[in-house]
This record gives structure tokens, C-alpha cells and sequence, in this order.
């Protein structure tokens, strides 16, 4: 009988060569072994992950190159034998073995397009019940399940669902915002190659919730691999007749997917809705929301990627089973995601109220280069800095704000000790001119402006007077621009600005290394 | 009869926008099938795709130039796209871009015959920093030497 092996299709696992593997380990072992691609166990410092199927559990073994391959079957890794590469059981590995992994719960332990083993490990369970309530029901048990949303703005998923339900009857859309620009967040991409079928399901209640008929998956062009597997899922689960069958063979709920085109900015909701309908992808003024008056002027919900692949869980196991999870209004839990220069980087689903020296040193194990840690950024490029003293922040939406940082999209970017903090506060305005929309003028003109005066004072040019201007500049962005992307730009320059003031004084001598 | 205004200038283009059923909502996706067979977006293409959807010029061009996406020049043979947001900031992505500029003797973003050197906003491969994206391919962890031969294999790969 054959062995199965378990060799990740993840796009950051091909990164690191999971397809040299495994073709070699296929060309050694012949009908010995049986490989399944399977999702990323988001350990990515491990990638290429190999897992071998024993009686004693999966065995794990990583980083695993081709060039490794002859010394595992030396080593007998198909019977879980000893590899200096060896970590014994997959499950036990203490980063594994602290999560509290509700929304990725498959991700990493089944083929991403294998239906069956979808369903085998606890996948329509959700949906079964779902078509069992009414719609007014789902958004109850959604609205009490504290779910909010995951793309960042934490709004609760349950009122925007019960607002579009609530719209007259008609034709009415449902999207998922895959539009993961944030530096700093692969979640949304691990979870879309991982196991598909789990958006696939929240979508199709979430459908159910407010009466649609058609999704739209809005995925990035820089994300090929999820592109792909979501596309091929959708086709398995709608030849499966899981989105319903009309008289005429088609389904019932039609998803499609659609490619952005390297725009940060439709990540914003609204600026997403004009690029689905092929537009130029500019914000819109709101009101009116898109729940009332989305995509062609119908009734849209927009939700994170990680908002509705939480959704199969809390129809499957009920609202308080998810609410149980995290702290004061941040219910449940969160993906978070560890990047930078981090030793042990890679995604951690915890309960809301974990610390981020938890994640950072705990989870992280600290740097990657072994330097000092000097700050780590929280929410992507829009989001704040915080020092190692500010360690002990609560992960959870209010309490991050609290602390002048924000959880954004969960993902945590860590800077060693040769950062140049001027330099990454020029970046974020220098980000916010490449990818403004240019709708309104704070953004488009306040971020050029904004660069040009970080310049004077990395010169030394007028530095109080120009330190002045930054800060009133940094008031009216946050002020009066129509969206995230111009009010939310100044809060990693100020809260450099705050924690590092020293470095915004004028030029300065390069540290000895 | 024809006119300079609807001529049909680029059969691939008017071909692929029939395929989309001439619907102006799926004007991204056209851009990106003619893009994807012919490489960039000629005026020609453009004028086709207004022609075909029945929409101005000005909406495909406003469309077109939105987008980092869309070329509208020639591209080099091969374009390697390299991560230069924060998370790769922080394990040296600038650094790789100055050398990369040096060995392949392009600038980033200014274009290039045999290989060219585009800025990436997030590969979604952050905790395996620098990364880099060739052909679709992604890559972690990358320094000058993997990127020479990543670049070479991939243009054996494309000649063969």
C-alpha cells in the first residue's frame, strides 16, 4: 500500500521550490507514495512542509529542498523515521499547537479541490443549516456571532447583512473583496488556495441572507495561484449543484471571478463596485451604502475574504460557539499574519485578546537576521508603529486604536534596528501618491506634498517649521479625504514621528554597524 | 461604411470583446486577454475595444491608464516584477532592487528590451521576504544570485 505524502500547492510553498520536491520525491518513490497537494499549515518558515501520513499521525518534515530528498528516503521518512529536518507530528509543533484555528481549520490538512475531503472535515455543514433557516434567521445568528469585518474597518458583518436584506426583493449582489493589497497580509490568499470551498459556502449563505443570486470574487492580479484554485473550485461546487439548480441546468447562485489590475485602492469597497462594473477605480461618496445601493445601483454586501470563510463555521456550530472566542467587542478569532524580518513568519489564528509580544517573540521567535526588533507595523501600510514596550497591546479592535495602532487586516510587519523610520514615513506617503485614486484632493495632492516636505527634513531644511507643516498636512488628510487610503496614510508617518522623534531632526550620521 | 471611427483595427481585440458578449462591464477583463496575447495595449486595440463596446475612447483610455497593470508600451522579453512594500522593505527589497538595476543594467520601472525590472506593491509572500514574481511564478527569499538564475531559467524555459 502506498504512503500518502503531503506536499503543499500554497503560492508561498512553490516560492520555496514545494515543486522540485515534490517531483523528486514522485521520481524516488514511485508507487510507493501517494502525493497530495495540499494548502499551507502556515508555518512558512518550514515551506516546503512535507508531511508523511503514519499511524502515529502526520509527520512533518521542513524545510525540505530537492537536494534533501535522497537523505529522507535514506532516512525512511515514509515510516516517520528520524531527519535533522524532522519535526515529529505536524499538531504537536508548538505554533501549530496554540492556535485556535476555527476559520482555517482545513487549510493546510486537505486537498484544496477535493470536495469530498472538504465535506469529510466538517465543510456544508454550515450551509445545511443555513437552508434550513429563513433569511432573516441567518443574519440573526451572523449579527450574534460578533462577526466583523476582517478587510480591516471592523464593520459588524451581521447589520450590513441585515440592511441589504431588509432592501425590497429584486436583484441584489454579494462580493468578496480578495483585493488583499496590504504589505504585510497573505491571509485572504492562504485561505482562497488553501480551501476555496470555505468562501465558497459563506458566500452562498451569505447570498441566502440577503436574497442574491449573483457573487463576484474580486481576487488581485498579483495572486495567479488563488485565481486559479478559486476558479476551479467554483466549477466543482457548482457541478456539485451546491449553489442550487435552475430548470435550465445553470446554477442557481452564480459566482464568477473577477481580476483586478493592480489598483490598491479597490480594496475600498466603493472603489471595488466601479471596478466590477469596469470602471476607472475611484471612490465614491457615501451615502448611499452599498447595501442599499451597491454594484449597477442594486443592494450589495462587500466582505473581506476572512469575514465570510468565517461564516460555514458560526452556521455550523452556532453563534455563541464563535462569540466564546476573543475579548470585550472583538469576537471570535483572527488570522494573524507575521511578516518582516521575523525568524518564524507565517500565519496565527488566535482569539482576539492575544498580546503581540505573543505573536511577535512568542509565535515569531523574533527576527529573522537575529538584529533587535526596533518596531513592528500593525494594519498594513495604512497602519501605525509600535515599539517593543507597546508589546503588551491586546490584539482586538478597539484595544489596538486605543494604543494609536490599528488591526487592519491582521497582518504585523517587524523592522530590526537598521530601519530608517524617516524613510518608511516617506514610503507611506510616497504609496499613497502611487496608488491614490486621485477623487479627492487631501490624498492626491496632500501625499505628494507630504513626501516633498519629509525630504526637507531629512535635509535639514527649515526642520520646526517644516515639522509644523507635516502635522497640520497630516490634520487635513485625515479630515477631509473621502476614504482610508488619504485619512489613514499619516498614521504610520506620526506615530514614527511620536515614537522616533529623534530620527526627524534633520540628517543623520549612518550607524555604525 | 467604414471610417476612421469604426474601423475594426485589431481583429483579436474586437474577437475577445465579442467573447465578453461586448459588455462594458467587462472591459478589465478584455484589457487583460489582449494584454495577455499581445503583450501591451496599442492604440489600436483600444480604438477597437471603444468601437466594440460602444463607449468613448476617453472611458477605455481613463480605464487603461488607472490601472498599474496595463502596458501600453512593449514590454521587455522578461519582466521581473520585485516586491518593494514594507514586509520586504525590512529584509532589504531596496537593496536587491539597486543590484538588480546594476546587473541587468535597467532601471526599475523605466522599461528594458531583453529584461525588464517592474516595481511589485505586495506578492502576498511576506514572511518569506524579498519576493519576486516572474512569468506568474512567485518567489521567496530571494538575493541577487537566486534572481540571476531564476531569470536565466526562466528565459531558457520560454525559448525551449
Amino acid at each position: 500500500m502506498s504512503v500518502r505524502v503531503y506536499i503543499p500547492c500554497d503560492a508561498a510553498a512553490l516560492s520555496m521550490g514545494a515543486d522540485d520536491v515534490a517531483a523528486a520525491i514522485a521520481a524516488q518513490g514511485g508507487d510507493k507514495v501517494e502525493i497530495i497537494r495540499n494548502g499551507s499549515r502556515g508555518m512558512l518558515w518550514l515551506e516546503p512542509l512535507v508531511e508523511v501520513q503514519t499511524d502515529k499521525g502526520r509527520i512533518a518534515y521542513g524545510p525540505v529542498t530537492d537536494d534533501d530528498v535522497a537523505s529522507l528516503f535514506e532516512a525512511d521518512f515514509l515510516g516517520g523515521g528520524d531527519h535533522p529536518l524532522g519535526h515529529g507530528p505536524t499538531e504537536d509543533i508548538p505554533y501549530f499547537a496554540n492556535q485556535e484555528r476555527l476559520t482555517f481549520a482545513r487549510v493546510g490538512v486537505i486537498d484544496p479541490l477535493d470536495i469530498d475531503a472538504y465535506e469529510a472535515h466538517g465543510g456544508i455543514v454550515g450551509l445545511t443549516a443555513a437552508l434550513a433557516m429563513t433569511p432573516e434567521d441567518i443574519v440573526e445568528v451572523v449579527t450574534e456571532s460578533g462577526l466583523r469585518g476582517r478587510g480591516g474597518a471592523g464593520f459588524p458583518t451581521g447589520i450590513k447583512w441585515k440592511t441589504a436584506n431588509a432592501q425590497p426583493e429584486g436583484q441584489k449582489y454579494i462580493c468578496a473583496n480578495a483585493d488583499e493589497g496590504d504589505s504585510g497580509t497573505f491571509a485572504d490568499r492562504m485561505l482562497m488556495e488553501g480551501d476555496p470551498f470555505s468562501l465558497i459556502e459563506g458566500m452562498v449563505i451569505g447570498a441566502l441572507g440577503i436574497g442574491a443570486d449573483t457573487g463576484y470574487i474580486y481576487i488581485r492580479s498579483e495572486y495567479p495561484h488563488a485565481i486559479k484554485t478559486m476558479r476551479k473550485a467554483i466549477e466543482i461546487w457548482e457541478g456539485k449543484g451546491l449553489s442550487g439548480v435552475n430548470e435550465d441546468g445553470t446554477p442557481r447562485f452564480k459566482l464568477h471571478v473577477r481580476v483586478g489590475a493592480g489598483a490598491y485602492i479597490c480594496g475600498e469597497e466603493s472603489s471595488m463596485l466601479e471596478s466590477l462594473e469596469g470602471k476607472r477605480g475611484q471612490v465614491k461618496v457615501k451615502p448611499p451604502i452599498p447595501a442599499i445601493s451597491g454594484m449597477f445601483g442594486k443592494p450589495t454586501i462587500v466582505n473581506n475574504v476572512l469575514t465570510l470563510g468565517s461564516v460555514p463555521f458560526i452556521l455550523a456550530n452556532g453563534a455563541k460557539a464563535y462569540a466564546d472566542f476573543g475579548q470585550g467587542r472583538s469576537k471570535g478569532t483572527q488570522p494573524f499574519q507575521l511578516a518582516g524580518d521575523i525568524k518564524r513568519g507565517g500565519l496565527v489564528e488566535k482569539a482576539f485578546g492575544v498580546t503581540m509580544d505573543e505573536l511577535v517573540n512568542e509565535f515569531g521567535g523574533g527576527t529573522y537576521t537575529g538584529r533587535p526588533v526596533k518596531a513592528v507595523q500593525a494594519g498594513g501600510p495604512l497602519g501605525g508603529y509600535v515599539k517593543p514596550e507597546g508589546f503588551d497591546v491586546e490584539m482586538g479592535y478597539e484595544t489596538l486604536s486605543e494604543a494609536g495602532a490599528m488591526l487592519g487586516h491582521g497582518g504585523l510587519v517587524v523592522y530590526n534596528d537598521t530601519t530608517n523610520m524617516l524613510g518608511m514615513a516617506r514610503y507611506a506617503m510616497e504609496f499613497c501618491e502611487l496608488e491614490s485614486c486621485g477623487k479627492c484632493t487631501p490624498c492626491r495632492v496632500g501625499s505628494v506634498r507630504g513626501k516633498e516636505t519629509l525630504d526637507k527634513i531629512a535635509a535639514g531644511e527649515n526642520v520646526t517649521a517644516n515639522t509644523e507643516i507635516l502635522e497640520n498636512l497630516c490634520d487635513l488628510m485625515e479630515e477631509a479625504s473621502l476614504c482610508a487610503m488619504g485619512g489613514l496614510t499619516p498614521m504610520p508617518v506620526r506615530t514614527a514621528m511620536q515614537l522616533f522623534p529623534e530620527e526627524f531632526t534633520g540628517p543623520q550620521k549612518v550607524a555604525a554597524e | 461604411m467604414p471610417t476612421l471611427l469604426n474601423t475594426i483595427e485589431d481583429s483579436f481585440a474586437r474577437e475577445t470583446c465579442e467573447r465578453y458578449g461586448d459588455k462594458p462591464e467587462e472591459l478589465l477583463e478584455i484589457l487583460h486577454a489582449v494584454q495577455n496575447e499581445k503583450g501591451f495595449l496599442s492604440d489600436a486595440a483600444l480604438r477597437t475595444i471603444a468601437y466594440s463596446l460602444n463607449i468613448s475612447r476617453a472611458d477605455v483610455h481613463g480605464v487603461a491608464s488607472f490601472y498599474h497593470d496595463y502596458k501600453r508600451e512593449k514590454q521587455a522579453n522578461q519582466t521581473i516584477k520585485i516586491c518593494r512594500a514594507e514586509a520586504c522593505q525590512a529584509l532589504g527589497a531596496n537593496a536587491l532592487i539597486a543590484e538588480a538595476e546594476k546587473a541587468f543594467g535597467v532601471k526599475l520601472d523605466k522599461g528594458g528590451t531583453d529584461v525588464g525590472l517592474e516595481a511589485a506593491y505586495c506578492l502576498g509572500n511576506c514572511a518569506l521576504s524579498p519576493a519576486v514574481m516572474i512569468d506568474d511564478n512567485l518567489y521567496g527569499r530571494v538575493g541577487l544570485a537566486k534572481l540571476k538564475t531564476l531569470s536565466m531559467k526562466h528565459r531558457e524555459g520560454s525559448r525551449s
